[in-house]
């Protein structure tokens, strides 16, 4: 039935998901100056402040550097992994909340030929579209601070990229199911991201961490997705096991979290 | 007695625009006052400066005989304000609404327990009291905001546009409250552009339009001197209104040709119409009725669309 | 039941006694209504939202005091090596307070002023423009103070507080928030949008990361270090810092001076923007 109407109509040729994608950079578009702002700022202040100005006592007190490295190297890679999460982040939150339940633009384009599940694919497309852009923008920065290098810049950009648009996909299938938004967005950015922001090892290494805390860095995707990228960024020592079970655990959320999404759009929008 | 509101040559302008242009009018005691307007007639301006929350630019204004200039806290004290959209306060329940509002003016604790359960029964919203407002129908909101607006025991109430967006069973129950208040004394200024809420409360109406009174009196009165005992309207089809129309000459005392159809002004609407199929016009649909506020509002505010 | 027809209501008799005071057509004397609308929204709506705001500084407080701080080592203040944790906990206490005043008067006023029409409605009641103001600013320093109080517990209970002057951050964490709410509502009130005040977070967020949290700021040059001793997160820093390890001098006195000046400055606007928006 929907691809008969979508060969019906002489535009539609390409995937339907990319329609909704196209609206969604558009939309992202008209803020492009609060994302870079926002996206790119945020990273940068933090890496002017703890990675230059706390640095700089950890280098006094550290003359080994911490992991071997100077504290600017460590935080770098955490930072990026940062970056590309919360980007991924506000990009399926906002518009599902948005879709759902603030213009319910969803069901307006769940009533033209497209489904749920296109929909949600669209705006994970979409999301990844700007965590790429955010991640590339955020490699810059830190190659003028002259923390990373270009010979591991794909890999590292790649890895960061893929964890950002896998935890997206888990938001999406979350945000999906939000029904009353009183606060959720700043009920998540409290009890889940500041959390896993400062408990993800990205300041110091998870290790020096009490166990009873540690655990947190475990299941969270920004501590999997620093550990990758300091082991690609700088060479520290990661076993083969410990590298395909954090690659492992990024992607599983991904599927995970698109399979869930897709469902709860196809039935909350057919609602 | 002191008049509840007497305005005198009464304007408001923002810069170049003036929204309310000197009007006069006065509301006695016990009255049920409306002011009737497209949109953007000045209503809500007019309606905000008898609040005491909006400054005169010019002219006089006093409201049960304080300028609301310099007395605005006593006279809000007096004044019950039902405003357009419902602004409750959606973090609380219905009886916080109420006692917070209360608390507003300062009235004592005891005697607001007994007064919101007074008021919860006149709104017909007993059961809802511990329900947050957002659970609340159209029609409970419009109640629960009237019933608010009653907290301090007004002697004016203020109420913009008080049914608009609400079903017909809720606005029927809504004039019944509103009736209630008219016996009990409280004297009501209405904003509407419903012609039959006009009808249905007001004891005497203005009406405005791009920011001066433009008619007042009476609903009956101001179809009397504006519009005719009857009226017939007549279809003869989109493309042959005008053509039939220029033969109607001399039937009703005026016509007015709209797109879809001719209304005839009449004084005896059957003997017209008889009078129309005497000429040879069978017309595809035919109507007499009486002439009502609508009529007059349309005649004297125009046809064309106002845009919010 | 429901009225008299003129009759002098109680409502009416209050208002006519206030009228006898000065400033009557500002200030009607019942802030305390509105804390008293503050209370129970809290308890029916925002207890959760409220709840959270007092684990933040606590987070920082361990992932920095004692994860970044094992790489630190210790701090230099005042001729004394303090563990870093101790170093940043009263400047955590510091902008705690300013979050819990500033999201209050910034994000929560303007969805009350725009979305719930809170002033108009609290306006057209026998309320002034002072009320309000004092009545929203005073609830928004109630919330900062609170989890700047409830941290102070925390910084205790690990031990990090080592004076009875420790005593007096309650005080000056109330003064504090009292400043920022002022400053938030003022600022607040000239918004048109939530896009402009999520602006906001772009002096906030630099304020909070580079006002000597973190490090002392004699890592900047000179002329830097004057800007950032006129802001105010780094006063409350200072301020605290001075209570916390009982360096007393004039200069307390001075940050006391500054968040005073501030805290009247920005009641008055407000009250001003309050009256001017709801009342003219």
């Amino acid at each position: 039935m929907t691809t008969a109407a979508a060969t019906a109509s002489p535009r539609a040729r390409r995937p339907a998901a990319l329609f909704v994608a196209e609206y969604r950079l558009r939309n992202m578009w008209k803020w492009r100056s609060a994302i870079l702002a926002f996206g790119i700022g945020n990273p940068v202040l933090y890496l002017a402040s703890v990675g230059l100005g706390v640095g700089a006592l950890v280098d006094a007190n550290m003359p080994g550097g911490v992991d071997g490295v100077p504290y600017l190297v460590f935080l770098a890679p955490a930072l990026l992994a940062t970056a590309a999460i919360q980007g991924g982040q506000d990009e399926v939150t906002f518009p599902t909340l948005a879709g759902m339940i603030w213009n319910r633009l969803f069901f307006a384009m769940r009533a033209t030929s497209l489904t749920g599940g296109q929909i949600a694919d669209g705006v994970l497309l979409a999301s990844a579209a700007r965590v790429l852009f955010t991640t590339v923008a955020y490699w810059l920065v830190l190659w003028v601070f002259g923390t990373v290098s270009w010979s591991t810049a794909l890999p590292l950009v790649l890895v960061s990229t893929g964890a950002g648009v896998c935890w997206a996909a888990l938001m999406m299938a979350v945000a999906a199911n939000v029904t009353d938004d009183g606060g959720f967005l700043s009920l998540v950015g409290r009890v889940v991201i500041m959390p896993m922001f400062l408990f993800s090892g990205t300041f110091y290494p998870l290790s020096s961490l009490p166990l009873a805390v540690q655990w947190i860095g475990w299941i969270s995707p920004l501590w999997h997705a620093t550990e990758l990228g300091r082991w690609l960024s700088y060479g520290m020592p990661m076993e083969p096991w410990r590298i395909l079970a954090s690659v492992g655990y990024l992607a599983s959320m991904g599927i995970v979290g698109v399979l869930v999404a897709r469902r709860r759009f196809e039935r909350r929008l057919a609602s | 007695m002191v008049a509840v509101i007497r305005a005198h040559g009464l304007t408001k302008a923002y810069g170049d625009l003036v929204a309310v242009d000197g009007v006069d009018f006065g509301v006695e005691p016990g009255e049920s006052f409306g002011v009737l307007g497209p949109n953007g007639a000045g209503k809500s301006t007019t309606m905000r400066m008898l609040g005491a929350t909006l400054q005169r630019t010019s002219g006089d204004l006093a409201i049960l005989g304080r300028d609301p200039a310099h007395e605005g806290p006593i006279i809000r004290a007096h004044l019950g304000v039902v405003p357009q959209q419902d602004n409750l306060d959606t973090e609380l329940t219905v009886a916080e609404n109420l006692y917070t509002y209360g608390r507003y003016f300062g009235l004592p604790r005891a005697h607001l327990r007994e007064r919101v359960d007074g008021l919860l029964a006149f709104a017909q919203l007993e059961e809802k009291r511990d329900v947050k407002v957002d659970a609340l129908s159209g029609g409970m909101k419009r109640r629960l905001t009237i019933a608010r607006g009653l907290v301090n025991e007004p002697s004016l109430l203020l109420l913009d546009e008080p049914t608009t967006g609400l079903d017909p069973q809720a606005r029927h129950i809504l004039w019944d409250r509103l009736f209630r208040l008219k016996e009990d004394g409280v004297t009501l200024v209405i904003t509407t552009h419903y012609m039959d809420e006009a009808e249905q409360l007001c004891d005497r109406l203005v009406v405005m339009d791009g920011g001066r009174i433009v008619a007042e009196g009476s609903p009956q009165g101001l179809i009397r001197a504006h519009s005719t005992r009857e009226v017939v309207e007549v279809r003869f089809g989109s493309d042959r209104n005008l053509e039939v129309a220029a033969h109607l000459g001399g039937i009703g005392r005026r016509l007015e040709i709209l797109p879809d159809r001719i209304l005839v002004y009449s004084d005896s609407g059957e003997h017209d119409l008889q009078e129309i199929v005497a000429r040879g016009f069978m017309p595809v649909t035919s109507l007499v009725r009486r002439s009502s506020l609508e009529d007059v509002f349309l005649r004297l505010t125009g046809r064309s669309l106002v845009d919010e | 039941m429901i009225t008299g027809a003129l009759a002098t209501t109680a409502a009416v008799a209050i208002a006519e006694r206030r009228a006898r005071r000065p400033l009557s057509s500002v200030y009607a004397g019942r802030s305390h209504a509105i804390l008293l609308r503050g209370l129970l929204a809290l308890r029916t709506s925002n207890a959760l939202a409220f709840m959270t705001g007092f684990v933040e500084p606590v987070l920082f407080l361990v992932a920095f005091g004692y994860g970044v701080g094992g790489l630190v080592g210790t701090v230099e203040i005042g001729g004394v090596e303090v563990p870093y944790a101790a170093y940043i906990a009263p400047a955590l206490l510091a902008a705690s307070a300013m979050n819990g005043a500033i999201i209050d008067t910034t994000f929560n006023v303007f969805f009350k002023m725009h979305y719930l029409g809170l002033y108009r409605t609290m306006m057209s009641t026998s309320l002034g423009p002072l009320d309000v103001a004092l009545g929203e600013i005073g609830w928004a320093m109630i919330r900062g103070a609170a989890y700047a109080i409830g941290f102070l517990v925390v910084v205790t209970a690990f031990g990090l507080t080592t004076t009875w002057w420790a005593l007096l951050l309650v005080p000056a964490a109330v003064l504090v928030a009292f400043a920022f709410a002022s400053l938030g509502m003022t600022l607040t009130s000239y918004m048109t949008s939530f896009q402009q005040l999520n602006w906001l977070n772009f002096f906030l967020l630099p304020m909070f990361l580079f006002s000597g949290t973190f490090y002392p700021i004699t890592t900047y040059p000179q002329w830097l270090q004057w800007v950032i001793e006129a802001t105010p997160l780094w006063q409350a820093i200072a301020l605290m810092r001075g209570l916390t390890f009982g360096v007393l001098d004039g200069g307390l006195a001075g940050h006391v001076a500054y968040f005073a000046v501030l805290a009247t400055v920005g009641l008055y606007l407000t009250a001003r923007r309050l009256d001017a928006l709801f009342l003219r």
